[in-house]
């Protein structure tokens, strides 16, 4: 294909984005839109898979049976996401198997809020709280958003999500509603996951190299900064019900505004974090490996089984 | 990437009710038809959204190429006769 040409297809394609009009798999697109693509939908699906071990960590030692079935759920819910959104991603023509290798290989990341330990029960309340509070704000754009495949995952882990956030406030409301030393514990959950939860939303604007982009295919359709405040936004009112503080001295509402100012991000420990000097960065990917290692034998049985039924159907048809 | 086989991919369609047609749901990996039919069962309808589930191996879907939308839909773009608008009654004219 000749620049032209190329040049040609990419205005028809910009213009189709422009008018609202969704691309498909087999549509024409120009490469970086496919690799964007590859590259931000394999690191949500990443994100749904290693977020299950945080709180797989509590599902044999959760307080009551009510909570396990719900916990249970939740993390069974999260296995599906990342499985929609794995499948959606296959459809611009990369392998799982390819997607597993980035993700066990360290090439591809996922969300570094799962990088940080789950050490008391409140830290399950406050991530179904604080961490799906974030992503459901993260993902509700992206439901209109121009890929196809994209936008239908994304409406049905959607609707799923709420059931999360639900399940992790009812949780941190009877801690609050409980012992003095179940509150304590609420309060450190929230101390702890408050401002991981607000790096969740992504490096400021100024900082954030794929915003201008990305908004251009609909791949964003707020930056971070907007949605880091319409999160802290709706969010502050629902701890004060709870009762607890969120740990910011410089939280404060701003008449004017109509927003709440806030305090200075450490942006430096997201780095960190992202560059896999978390507090769990290796043990869960270590987990994920492991896991997809030892299942090996497994998955070749299967096939080898099916592979052995389906001979004996032609034998038994000759 | 060694020299490993990975299990195939396969369509799958959900009847959310009697009364609707089978829809396209997604997609996932099964060794054979009936582990896709389980699978998909804890994948897509976790809710008790279907009643009925359709699964078919990708490889056996032919699709249309959209590059070729042209000539492929442009046959029916100059047959407006085809469709009820295109004739003209009076307006006394009732129940048509």
């Amino acid at each position: 294909m000749s620049e032209k040409e190329v040049k040609n297809l990419e205005e028809i394609f910009e213009a189709k984005i422009a008018r609202d009009e969704k691309i498909e798999p087999k549509d024409w697109m120009p490469e970086k839109y496919r690799k964007t693509h590859i590259r931000q939908m394999s690191q949500h699906a990443h994100s749904e898979i290693v977020g299950m071990l945080p709180e797989g960590n509590w599902i044999s030692r959760a307080p009551s049976l009510r909570r396990k079935v719900a916990l249970l759920a939740k993390v069974q819910d999260e296995a599906g996401h990342g499985l929609y959104l794995y499948s959606a991603t296959e459809t611009l023509g990369i392998s799982r198997d390819e997607l597993y290798e980035q993700l066990h290989s360290g090439k591809a990341k996922y969300s570094s809020i799962f990088n940080y330990p789950t050490i008391t029960w409140a830290d399950i309340g406050a991530i179904g709280w604080l961490v799906d509070g974030a992503a459901i704000i993260n993902q509700v754009p992206l439901c209109s958003t121009s890929f196809g495949p994209y936008a239908r995952a994304m409406v049905r882990v959607c609707k799923e999500e709420s059931f999360h956030q639900r399940q992790g406030y009812e949780i941190m409301l009877t801690l609050c509603n409980g012992t003095e030393e179940q509150k304590q514990m609420a309060q450190d959950a929230l101390n702890r996951w408050w401002w991981p939860s607000l790096m969740m939303l992504g490096p400021t604007d100024d900082a954030s190299t794929h915003t201008e982009q990305s908004m251009k295919w609909k791949l964003k359709r707020k930056t971070n900064d907007e949605l880091r405040q319409q999160f802290i936004d709706q969010t502050v009112p629902q701890a004060d019900i709870l009762g607890i503080t969120v740990p910011d001295e410089d939280l404060k509402w701003n008449e004017e505004t109509g927003h709440y100012d806030f305090g200075e991000i450490n942006w430096d420990e997201f780095w960190q974090v992202v560059k896999g000097h978390g507090p769990c960065n290796k043990e869960r990917l270590q987990t994920r490996v492991n896991a997809w290692e030892n299942g090996e034998w497994v998955r070749d049985a299967a096939l080898a089984y099916a592979e052995k039924q389906s001979e004996r159907k032609v034998k038994q048809a000759i | 990437m060694e020299n490993k086989k990975e299990w195939p991919l396969w369509e799958i369609f959900v009847r959310s009710k009697n009364g609707l047609e089978h829809r396209h749901f997604g997609s996932l990996h099964a060794t054979d038809a009936e582990m896709a039919l389980e699978n998909a069962r804890d994948v897509y309808t976790r809710r008790s959204e279907g009643v009925s589930i359709w699964v078919v191996e990708s490889s056996n879907i032919t699709a249309s190429n959209p590059d070729h939308n042209g000539e492929l839909f442009e046959p029916a773009q100059d047959k407006v006769y085809r469709h009820p608008t295109f004739y003209d009654l009076p307006d006394e004219v009732k129940h048509m």
